[in-house]
């Protein structure tokens, strides 16, 4: 690994190891770019992932404080974790499930296809689908995605059997184990999915993509990557000429380091993302670095998230088997006659025991009817919603007033009054998925509300006009010619897709742009 | 010795903290330091009391008196009510409380306000008179500590494992390819089209 000298101004320095930082950090060093990669946790790895569900939680999750406010339900029964995201290298790619839909041609005229719906913020994509769909293309063979290009389907299990047959029996038809960057044979030097569950956890046969075993030792090969962990972004500076130049940040030892650098990529996960640029604040940019648009940590979305349990008769034992293989495509559609505008996939979730009754039920259940569920823990099926949410101008990311971190840096807020399309949405899907469960013989069946935000998006959202958000269709700041956002943040809004396929495809591109743009010596 | 030392079958939950006493060394030692204990019996024939060396088990507490220990065990079980699972279970709980007490002075005041405001004769009430005491303090912080701690607690024990049927992990067995990850038999097979080869089957 290559040592690059805290004054060296030649340095892309890249904040963040997940889908976007640790694919960029891969794609710049390979066209031999010197990188400097902070990821604020420290390393993991296959034999180091715990197999016990709370010491795992807390090995990967990204634990420092947050605060929530608005009325959304997150706010009551999340207080403590209104966003889970993961500080590990690798970054939510550790974590995630492995789901890598694509968000559909619609979604991303948002705008345009759904109208002036009151009370949103909604914009069109600056970018064509037919642009972003060859990037998916490149992202999908990255991550060996199944069902893609030649790649089999994973089996199916148990679990799927009873979403498939009861989604069958009302009558969907695009009902399958779903695109997944999870082996379903070996391939990329990674082992095939022996459905151990546990995908959440960290997989340990490496049969999931993450960045933490693909992109960052790749990267790490080249020799052009000098990769800081535990090392912690609190600020990034600028110049009298407005362009980026330094990253100010704490290392593993707590002392406070600065490196210098020509171009800045910010990868932090939504809501960091919008923090730091927030923190960054100077007498240029008084509202926030790259802010004159006041849209930094505006327009946050999370997605329509929730919950359908079913309970049996017959044992299932969910938790055997890849946790997410199975979906249901037929509502990912925009139909104003169902009463909300986008769509929405259904998709199997199965939860570890410890974890079902924190993550799983409304916090307001408890007694006899929280006792049936779980005694019916080994007969249960789920599934949770993954809809569009509408963006609106005060769901936002700012900085607490009160709440400070270990390091005495003021920490994210996190607000969200849902739009009632969202609710809508919600509603429809949870009786949708009730439907599927009751058509296989379900004995009851139980919801969840809104459940702690695991996608995190929008929140420096690209636009074409700046006016309207915080960075070009190449996550490059409207306001800072060197400075890039290069995660989820720079949606310009969410889909009914889970984001990582897309935050990697953006990511590709973005590395594209960025590799001329140095060739040409304009960056 | 812990329980979950013994009942774990190559997998560690969290640290369980119960000691299932050799009868000879109970007493232990230590349980003058505590202020409290709460002790039971494992059910003859469940599947603890077969690997444990004795059914006896205890929890040791360092804040709590034995009584709103007692106390605290009931409430743990009226808001997650299973009627076959040993008290065993439900002690982790107590035991969550009690080091939560020990560690925290808000969460001190909390809990024992909120044991003082439900009154020593709450464990033998009626589950219907105990539900009716809950739900009258439900929106308080009392309530909500208790209910997280419950469900924190009580579902990630080998007991509670080993009661609910999970198997916890299974990379250290191979995963579930070829031990059952399929072998739901109550529906047909799902089309190829739809699902994809399984590996863990020899082809035909």
């Amino acid at each position: 690994m290559v040592q690059i000298a805290h004054d060296d101004s030649n340095a892309v320095v890249i904040i963040g190891s997940g889908a976007g930082g640790g694919t960029l950090a891969h794609e710049l060093t390979r066209r031999g770019i010197k990188v400097v990669l902070l990821e604020a946790g420290a390393r993991q790895s296959l034999a180091s992932f715990s197999q016990n569900p709370g010491e795992a939680f807390v090995q990967l999750t990204w634990l420092d404080p947050r605060t929530t406010s608005g009325s959304s339900s997150v706010s009551q029964d999340y207080p403590g974790l209104p966003s889970w995201t993961a500080k590990t290298l690798g970054g939510t790619t550790v974590h995630w499930t492995g789901a890598t839909p694509r968000i559909q041609p619609w979604e991303v005229r948002a705008r345009t296809t759904y109208g002036d719906v009151a009370g949103t913020s909604l914009i069109d994509w600056p970018i064509e689908y037919a642009e972003l769909e060859r990037y998916y293309e490149l992202a999908e063979r990255r991550l060996v995605v199944t069902r893609r290009h030649g790649n089999p389907g994973l089996p199916a299990s148990n679990h799927f059997k009873v979403m498939y047959h009861g989604a069958r029996r009302i009558g969907y038809k695009r009902v399958h184990t779903g695109h997944l960057a999870i082996n379903s044979q070996p391939a990329d030097g990674r082992g095939l999915c022996i459905q151990q569950g546990f995908c959440v956890q960290g997989c340990k046969t490496a049969a999931k993509w993450s960045t933490l075993y693909t992109e960052i030792p790749r990267a790490e090969a080249t020799g052009n990557l000098d990769l800081r962990l535990q090392s912690h972004a609190t600020r990034i500076e600028h110049g009298a000429d407005g362009r980026v130049n330094a990253v100010v940040y704490r290392d593993a030892g707590g002392q406070e380091q600065r490196q210098k650098a020509r171009l800045v990529c910010v990868a932090c996960n939504s809501v960091e993302t919008a923090r730091l640029l927030l923190l960054s604040e100077s007498a240029r940019f008084p509202n926030g670095l790259a802010n004159s648009s006041d849209q930094v940590g505006r327009n946050y979305c999370r997605h329509t998230a929730g919950f359908v349990w079913g309970v049996f008769e017959k044992p299932i034992r969910f938790w055997r088997g890849t946790t997410l293989a199975g979906i249901i495509e037929d509502e990912t559609r925009h139909d104003p006659a169902r009463g909300f505008a986008g769509g929405y996939h259904l998709e199997l979730a199965a939860l570890d025991l410890p974890s079902l009754p924190l993550a799983g039920f409304p916090a307001t259940l408890w007694g006899r009817e929280l006792g049936f569920l779980m005694d019916h823990y080994d007969r249960m099926a789920g599934m949770l919603v993954n809809g569009e949410d509408m963006p609106r101008a005060t769901n936002r990311i700012t900085l607490s007033a009160s709440v400070k971190d270990r390091l005495g840096i003021p920490v994210a807020n996190i607000h969200v009054d849902e739009h009632p399309n969202d609710a809508a949405m919600r509603a429809h899907a949870q009786r949708q998925g009730a439907a599927v469960y009751q058509a296989v013989g379900a004995l009851r069946t139980a919801t969840s509300r809104q459940t702690p935000a695991t996608h995190n998006m929008c929140t420096a959202r690209m636009s074409r006009n700046p006016r309207d958000g915080v960075t070009d269709a190449h996550g490059r700041a409207h306001d800072v010619p060197n400075l890039f956002v290069s995660d989820g943040s720079a949606l310009s809004t969410p889909g009914s897709a889970n984001p990582t396929l897309t935050i990697v495809a953006l990511a590709l591109r973005q590395a594209e742009h960025i590799a001329a743009g140095m060739s040409r010596r304009d960056m | 010795m812990p329980i979950s030392r013994v009942a774990a079958h190559g997998h560690e939950p969290r640290p369980g903290g119960i000691d299932v006493n050799n009868s000879s060394s109970f007493p232990r030692r230590n349980f003058l330091a505590a202020s409290g204990i709460v002790t039971g019996l494992l059910a003859a024939g469940g599947p603890l009391s077969l690997i444990a060396p004795s059914r006896a088990w205890s929890v040791e507490l360092h804040r709590l008196t034995s009584a709103q220990g007692a106390t605290l065990l009931s409430v743990a079980r009226t808001i997650a009510p299973h009627d076959g699972l040993e008290d065993a279970a439900y002690a982790l709980v107590v035991k969550a409380a009690d080091a939560a007490v020990a560690a925290d002075e808000h969460a001190r005041t909390t809990i024992l306000s909120g044991l003082e405001h439900l009154g020593g004769d709450f464990a033998s009430r009626p589950e219907a008179a105990r539900i009716e005491a809950l739900k009258a303090v439900e929106s308080t912080e009392f309530f909500r500590m208790l209910r997280s701690m419950t469900l924190g607690n009580l579902y990630s024990s080998a007991i509670a494992y080993a009661h609910f049927g999970y198997e916890g992990e299974a990379f250290t067995k191979g995963g579930y390819l070829t031990r059952g990850f399929d072998d739901l038999d109550w529906l047909p097979d799902v089309p190829l089209q739809d699902s994809g080869p399984n590996p863990g089957r020899a082809p035909r």
